[in-house]
């Protein structure tokens, strides 16, 4: 921890606190990348430095890292501190600013970026890996999903060999990519978006599937028995010994039940009790802003964020079933380019209720829907979507920036 | 025709970018006209029906191309209902192993030539807005889409372009798509018939074999709107 930092590592700690508080007061975000990146000039290797002598978990994966990671972090709270880059700066500058903040922490719950898995295993030697899932994200600009699985796979042979790994039988290039590491436990952690493993990932042959188990028909590659899983009946974890430790999330739908089956799974190998661990849990109301609820002139908005078919479909499955729903499309550089990808997304479920769409690219949303005979009204901004709505209850699914939108509305609630 | 069947070539393989909605922009517009549509899925493990009215292929990575492109020169199915006048749509991958060769995995493969064409690697990889001037005899005015692959085309003399470029990459920068016969082949995803109704209508008017000025009219305003943005989108960009 911090008493081992060399003077250098020292000062490049302080400048990076100045250079974040600095930031955070002048209204810039909250300082986590900007900081980061001052104190890894002036100490390339604070990262690593910070990361000494603490007991790491990275977790990375399509969808549910950084809920995954808020998780967690209330269930290590119970033994200790925890440096956790909670506000979704999931690259090394975040990381760094993280471990940067918390000098006390004995403990650290890292969320990482896909493509940084292979920097951070380097940097941080973590205890444990969690790895959630694998799905098409943002194509135009990121890696293509077998791709990246071949690199974690690569990256976890050289550089994990200290790790345990949390890994998710469900996802079959979860599976292949974690296969090469001594130590793995597996969590059903279920799988929503079936269309990126219909193929085998080691040797390209069919994947048969029979309801939750699935092998390949030529090489062999298969579900392996999972240690903890969502129970079938209530809202539960089921742990390595088959006890049941009781759920009473305020996060909605199963993917979440599976988040925490993931997060407790690694909190007991940092020696956390499961039991202890599983209501701090239900402490969580939201996660910088997704499923945050707020309210506006009588309407009760709940805020769900889904950046690709995956976690669209994923919201589908959490959202009540009776209220308006409001879907809000961007394809600014971070949400990549092409729109493409909502036609992957089946929208027929909504057909029956009040849908109103908007965002920059609400016209592509609106032929989307006319497709899938869904009725719609479209409008200009989230101002003009609530004065659409009747009061109440309303669901509200967007993807990134033009959820960071609808969240600057509410004065970027968390 | 009391049924349309349009076969939706091996999802399991090709079907990265929205391919699915080509199928769906098909059925919509058909049932708006009262025809009934019965969408075939074919999986790469399964034969392909000879029976179908139209075949639809999308795009994908190098491995899975070089796969299908394997199954289904093997199948052969695909290659008669081309010499049996049926229409085609191929996206992307799926283009470019309609022609005699491709370039995947780092070597060149062989591939259905049922259009006269052969695509390899350019200089750097398509990602982005594409547009063009379709050729008039299409009669489907401009196109518009989004693009992403590292491959260059090559068109031979038996076939036409879809379309000359405006923006973007398409084939070579100069031209995009492929068309001979009821064949056609383009890097358009988006997908292209939600983006381009007008091919869309095309393609049904083939498999149902009329001409298509003689099906009805669908309203179209939302992927007018959706063409006029992304026509002033690019003209913004330039």
């Amino acid at each position: 921890m911090s008493a081992n930092l060399t003077p250098r590592a020292k000062f490049a700690t302080t400048l990076l606190r100045t250079a974040a508080a600095l930031s955070r007061a002048t209204g810039r975000g909250d300082g986590s990348v900007i900081g980061g990146r001052v104190g890894l000039i002036v100490e390339p290797r604070l990262l690593e430095l910070l990361a000494e002598g603490r007991h790491v978990v990275l977790i990375s994966g399509t969808n549910g890292k950084t809920t995954t990671t808020r998780f967690t972090t209330a269930a290590i709270e119970a033994i200790g501190k925890v440096a956790t880059n909670s506000f979704g700066a999931n690259m090394p500058t975040g990381h760094t600013t993280a471990l940067a903040k918390a000098p006390k922490a004995e403990y650290a719950a890292l969320e990482c970026d896909e493509h940084y898995l292979g920097q951070l295993l380097d940097a941080a030697s973590p205890k444990v890996v969690a790895l959630l899932n694998l799905s098409r994200d943002q194509l135009d600009r990121a890696m293509e999903v077998t791709a990246l699985a071949a690199k974690w796979r690569q990256t976890l042979q050289t550089s994990a060999g200290q790790s345990t790994i949390v890994a998710n039988a469900d996802d079959p290039l979860i599976v292949w990519a974690a296969s090469v590491c001594q130590r793995v436990v597996w969590v059903a952690a279920g799988q929503s978006w079936t269309a990126d493993s219909a193929i085998c990932p080691n040797c390209g042959s069919h994947l048969d599937r029979f309801g939750e188990f699935w092998r390949c028909t030529n090489c062999g590659l298969n579900r392996p028995s999972p240690q903890w899983s969502v129970a079938q009946e209530g809202e539960a974890v089921v742990g390595p010994d088959g006890r049941r430790y009781e759920l009473n999330l305020q996060l909605p739908g199963r993917v979440n039940r599976a988040n925490a089956a993931t997060a407790l799974a690694v909190a007991s190998l940092f020696g956390v009790d499961p039991a202890q661990a599983a209501p701090r849990l239900s402490e969580v109301a939201s996660v910088a802003g997704r499923y945050a609820k707020v309210e506006r002139e009588g309407r009760r908005l709940r805020l769900l964020l889904a950046k690709n078919p995956a976690g669209w479909l994923e919201s589908f499955d959490m959202i009540e079933p009776n209220p308006p729903v409001v879907l809000s499309l961007n394809a600014r550089e971070v949400d990549g380019f092409d729109t493409s990808w909502i036609y992957d997304v089946d929208f027929t479920s909504l057909a029956g209720r009040k849908v109103v769409v908007t965002g920059d690219r609400r016209t592509d949303l609106a032929v989307r829907l006319e497709v899938d005979g869904v009725d719609f009204i479209v409008v200009d901004d989230i101002r003009a979507a609530i004065a659409a709505v009747p009061p109440g209850p309303v669901e509200v699914v967007a993807n990134y920036t033009a959820f960071q939108d609808i969240r600057a509305e509410f004065n970027r609630v968390n | 025709m009391s049924t349309l069947r349009i076969v939706w070539l091996y999802p399991d393989l090709l079907s990265t970018y929205g391919d699915r909605g080509n199928l769906l922009v098909l059925a919509h517009r058909a049932r708006a006209r009262g025809i009934d549509v019965e969408p075939m899925q074919v999986r790469s493990d399964q034969r392909v029906p000879h029976t179908a009215d139209m075949y639809l292929i999308g795009g994908g990575e190098d491995g899975p191309q070089a796969v299908a492109a394997d199954r289904l020169l093997q199948d052969g199915a695909l290659n008669r209902a081309a010499e049996a006048g049926k229409p085609i749509l191929a996206i992307c991958a799926g283009y470019q192993l309609l022609g005699a060769s491709f370039y995947a995995n780092g070597r060149a493969y062989e591939g259905l030539n049922i259009l006269d064409l052969r695509s390899d690697r350019g200089p750097s990889r398509a990602v982005g807005e594409i547009a063009g001037e379709a050729m008039p005899q299409l009669g489907i005015g401009s196109i518009t889409g989004f693009e992403n692959h590292g491959g260059r085309t090559h068109l031979g003399e038996a076939v036409q372009p879809l379309a000359r470029v405006t923006a973007g990459i398409g084939n070579d920068g100069a031209t995009e798509g492929a068309w001979a016969g009821h064949v056609i082949g383009t890097y358009m995803h988006g997908p292209g018939l939600a983006r381009n109704p007008k091919l869309a209508d095309l393609l049904l008017a083939w498999a149902i074999g009329v001409d298509p000025s003689q099906l009805p009219p669908v309203d179209d305003t939302w992927p007018e709107r959706l063409r006029a943005e992304r026509f002033q989108a690019l003209s913004a960009a330039q």
